[in-house]
């Protein structure tokens, strides 16, 4: 692979402290170098552009079940945006659902080059990591659902936490997953008999525990293993109105757990705009953004990403059936539903965020406050929760709404007042930089799911870079519509020091690898929890316990992280 | 002797995975666990066997009969790519590439079978959950149109009749088994209720079910042959149930009117989620007929039927589905892979398949392979080639390679790669 420098851009490192200097990037043997012999290299000129690492999506649903579950579902979503087969590219289609080919190319064409699936139900991991395989160029990772898992249910009911973490350590091993995901603690299992939870106190059926006893102990548990990634947390009660409270009771229930050495956060609430809805109804539905924000503010153990709605025809899919279910009544809409024995479930159910429905516009309204609210950007990141919110091609519009007023303003006259009248979305004047969007797609992002080598471009990092084509000397807020352009298509997209995207077309498609975490405990802890699946196994799957985890064949190209802390 | 565990039967839609395989050089000498068409699909595996290529009839070796093949799918204008589902994930995933280069339509068997339920599912969509989740909770379970007893021997005792689970300690004690059906079955005598309804009435008995759980009066006394007293008390059945389940099978997907039948199966499900916990799920036939979906899907967007002539995917089931573009003499090629479409599509679409060069990769003769210009064997998913299949209720589960295929001979995964390597040549990197 030929070495490359990156001279004269505008350099924006937010985690090595660079804030938009002019300096040249070597890249070798796919990493960041101080210096590299310059006659062998080729010089990308980005004078006058923009120079970031690779972009960071930490929550976006591409690949397994519910993904696949919403391409079959939706003929009528794929037809606007197809894409043929050329010489170096594979056939395919987007929008809401995309195909994994195009999933692959459409996040490289916008600088991004690591992506986490947050929903992977253990019994169907094998076809999250069919699926990954088949996305070209990004890294990625799939986060394994553990909140309303029969064994942590037991194990949290006996309060034995020390098999929970054996139990946990060896979920993510066999599921080759690198976070602890939590949907709808509780509730998820409460819907295998129809109904809910409808708070942190309320009980499992036969569990005798409540979602606040499965977060704590997930969260505890977490950081004693100290696993890269705090717990992943979809609220309880997510899509109802007054749901802030239920937010803010979750982030309360995990103020006095111990982060990992030298972490604060110890919760990431995930698609936070869903969860900060305040009002007793639809009817008298109101912004909760700023009871989020001021929490968020004055605490330093939660981290969110948006969850930010974008006004367009797109596919919910989330691990949380009765949510699902409520969303299929509202609207009407066709609905599938999926259980997943001992340990998940799922629903996919299509929607149309509109303008004009003074809910919708409430819902953009708060997404939009909650990152202009919260002071410090290291505890945001930006996501869609692709496609829940909209689909991520959408990305660059949240960031000219982020950078300029006028964009927002332009958008919000163009909605039912209700936005204007119940947010307070009007009355912020404060636009992001250049550098804060760097620390919102990549930085934190990277540092929130402990990836040491990406999200930033110091020595040692991956050469994973993205180039814009925007000069960030001579750009106002008012010229949104050219940051839009630029991060539709990079100039370039470099990933692991090869350039992938030219000009926004696809230049060459490597494969990009897994992460997965391997925590270790002790051994007696991990015998004791094999003995315990042995002797429960085969009366509760209809999968044989030799047959249950993911084979290493699944994981042509994998980067295991292993983490030590909690084998003492 | 060696002794494979947990082994993977690759037959039906059940894709149980608790056999005990014995081998002593190379041959399969038992199969534990097995039901009786497993049994004999591991113990007869090597029967009418195809073990050469041919071109023409006549014997050849692998790498002409791949070249021949390349030749005639890159020139035809609109060739077929049909079967899938008795082969492994990745070869699934292999064809669809071969598709996309060659401009293709490609489709599996779910087209004359499930794809009923596809468009179900495309409508109003589906409520569905893993099998587990019936084992241990379904205290009612209604077999509509489907008789396990003759297509999914284990699925009564592994997944839906007779097992203890979690909440069903005992067993079949906890459950109600309803049979609906035009004859009688062996399901129905296993059966605490049994409605043998008039053929072709399933949309009626669905829609009036639907009517009672909804609050409906209905006037007539009877509907498809059933009482409408016996009708309310199952409906009353249903939503009291704690756990109901409707498995279906091709009596509802390829009796007339099919899609519509499911469609209000599927509704009516809806309806009772208001009340309880329901849940419906296709008897799906082939052990990767769920994979050939799931793999077209994530590739293109599409569970089945699609035609790749434009470059991107298109999707249209009617136009692009096998036995319809055969019918219309569109197709100027075919790849059959793991399928028989001779003995089962209707007489005019098999009539063009006769006309047309027809390639067939499979592992044993049939009726096709008598048709075919071109035959090359293939190793057996499952007993002779590792790879993923999904069971019936979308859970993928890795299959067994036990022995080693005859010398020469291999997966259909990488001949097909060896095909599209050559029309890549062909076409000059394309």
């Amino acid at each position: 692979m030929t070495d490359l420098i990156i001279k004269n851009g505008y350099v924006y490192d937010p985690l090595n402290g660079v804030e938009g200097e002019k300096y040249d990037i070597h890249i070798s043997k796919g990493k960041i170098v101080d210096e590299i012999d310059r006659r062998d290299a080729k010089i990308i000129d980005a004078s006058n552009m923009i120079v970031m690492p690779g972009g960071v999506d930490l929550h976006s649903h591409i690949a397994g079940s519910k993904i696949n579950i919403g391409r079959a579902m939706r003929p009528e979503d794929h037809r606007n945006d197809v894409m043929p087969r050329t010489n170096l590219t594979r056939a395919g289609v987007g929008y809401s659902c995309p195909s994994t080919y195009y999933t692959g190319y459409r996040y490289a064409q916008m600088g991004y080059t690591t992506v986490f699936e947050p929903a992977m139900p253990p019994l169907s991991a094998r076809h999250v990591h069919e699926e990954l395989n088949d996305i070209p160029i990004i890294d990625k990772g799939a986060f394994t659902l553990m909140g309303n898992n029969y064994f942590v249910l037991k194990y949290v009911k006996s309060k034995d936490l020390n098999m929970l973490k054996g139990f946990m350590a060896w979920l993510l091993k066999a599921t080759r997953g690198y976070a602890v995901k939590i949907v709808n603690p509780g509730g998820v299992e409460n819907w295998k008999w129809g109904k809910n939870v409808g708070g942190l106190d309320d009980l499992v059926y036969n569990f005798e525990v409540t979602p606040r006893d499965i977060i704590k102990s997930l969260a505890k548990v977490n950081e004693e293993l100290g696993l890269p990634h705090t717990i992943h947390l979809h609220c309880n009660n997510l899509g109802v109105p007054g749901n802030w409270e239920t937010t803010i009771e979750s982030m309360k229930s995990v103020e006095s757990i111990k982060p990992y050495e030298g972490r604060t956060r110890v919760v990431h609430v995930a698609h936070c705009q869903f969860n900060a809805l305040d009002g007793e109804n639809w009817v008298k539905l109101k912004s909760g953004a700023y009871k989020i924000a001021k929490y968020v503010n004055e605490h330093k153990h939660v981290t969110i990403d948006l969850g930010q709605v974008i006004f367009t025809d797109t596919t919910t899919m989330t691990g949380d059936g009765p949510w699902q279910f409520r969303l299929h009544n509202l609207t009407g809409n066709k609905w599938v539903n999926s259980d997943v024995e001992m340990e998940a479930g799922a629903g996919v159910v299509p929607y149309t965020f509109r303008k004009e429905n003074p809910a919708n516009a409430i819902q953009w309204g708060i997404g939009l406050e909650l990152a202009l609210m919260i002071h410090d950007p290291w505890k945001i990141s930006m996501t869609t929760d692709h496609p829940n919110g909209g689909p991520f091609i959408h990305y660059p519009k949240v960031i000219t709404w982020l950078m300029s007023r006028k964009a927002r303003t332009d958008t919000m006259l163009e909605l039912h007042k209700s936005c204007i009248k119940r947010t307070g979305l009007a009355g912020i004047y404060r636009e992001y930089d250049f550098n804060e969007i760097a620390i919102i797609t990549r930085a934190a992002p990277s540092i929130l799911l402990g990836l040491r080598n990406k999200g930033h471009l110091g020595v040692g990092a991956d050469g994973d870079l993205s180039i814009f084509n925007i000069d960030p000397t001579n750009w106002r807020p008012s010229m949104f519509r050219d940051v839009e352009n630029a991060f539709s298509r990079t100039a370039f997209t470099i990933k692991g020091g090869e350039i992938v995207v030219k000009n926004g077309e696809i230049m060459a498609t490597p494969s990009g690898k897994t992460f997965w975490v391997d925590a270790k405990v002790s051994e007696e802890v991990e015998s004791e929890v094999l003995e315990d699946l042995r002797s429960e196994f085969k009366k509760l799957y209809t999968v044989s316990l030799k047959n249950y985890p993911v084979q290493d064949s699944y994981l042509p190209l994998s980067e295991c992280v292993k983490v030590q802390a909690g084998g003492y | 002797m060696k002794v494979v565990y947990d082994a993977v039967c690759p037959f039906c839609g059940c894709l149980c995975d608790d056999l005990e395989i014995t081998v002593e050089n190379n041959r399969i000498i038992n199969a534990k666990n097995s039901c009786a068409i497993s049994l004999s699909k591991f113990m007869h595996h090597e029967d009418n066997r195809l073990s050469y290529s041919t071109v023409d009839g006549k014997k050849t070796d692998l790498v002409t009969a791949i070249n021949e093949s390349a030749k005639i799918l890159a020139c035809a204008k609109k060739p077929l790519i049909y079967g899938l589902s008795s082969t492994e994930c990745e070869a699934i995933n292999r064809s669809i590439e071969l598709a996309e280069i060659i401009g293709g339509v490609i489709d599996s068997t779910a087209s004359v079978c499930h794809g009923p339920t596809i468009i179900t599912e495309q409508s109003v969509g589906e409520i569905k959950s893993t099998l587990g989740e019936i084992k241990n909770r379904a205290d009612l379970i209604i077999f509509w149109g489907s008789n396990p007893t003759e297509s999914h021997l284990r699925h009564l005792t592994r997944y839906s009749v007779f097992p203890t689970g979690l909440f069903t300690p005992e067993g079949r004690k906890n459950r109600v088994i309803v049979a609906v059906d035009v004859r009688k079955t062996k399901l129905s005598k296993v059966a605490d209720l049994f409605l043998e309804i008039e053929p072709n009435k399933d949309f009626e008995l669905i829609s009036a079910l639907r009517a009672i759980i909804r609050g409906v009066k209905i006037e007539a006394e009877q509907v498809s042959g059933i009482s409408i007293n016996v009708l309310k008390e199952l409906a009353e059945r249903m939503k009291k149930a704690r756990f109901g389940v409707i498995f279906y099978g091709l009596g509802l997907t390829q009796s007339e009117m099919g899609d519509m039948n499911v469609n209000a199966a599927v509704g009516l499900v809806s309806d009772l989620n208001h009340h309880t916990k329901f849940v419906i799920l296709p008897m799906r036939g082939h052990f990767n007929v769920a994979g050939a979906n799931a793999v077209s899907s994530w590739l293109s967007g599409y569970p089945f039927a699609i035609d790749y002539s434009r470059g991107y995917p298109r999707y249209n089931p009617g136009e692009f589905t096998a036995v319809d573009l055969l019918e219309r003499r569109e197709a100027d090629a075919a790849l059959i892979i793991a399928s028989d479409p001779v003995a089962h599509f209707p007489a005019r679409a098999v009539e063009h398949l006769a006309k047309i060069p027809l390639i067939i990769i499979d592992q044993k003769v049939n009726m096709t392979t008598l048709l075919s210009r071109i035959v090359i064997p293939a190793a057996t998913a499952g007993i002779e080639a590792e790879g993923t299949a999904y069971r019936m209720d979308g859970i993928p589960i890795r299959l067994n390679k036990i022995i080693e295929p005859v010398d020469g001979v291999l997966p259909d995964s990488e001949i097909l790669n060896m095909i599209i390597d050559k029309i890549k040549v062909l076409k000059g990197g394309y």
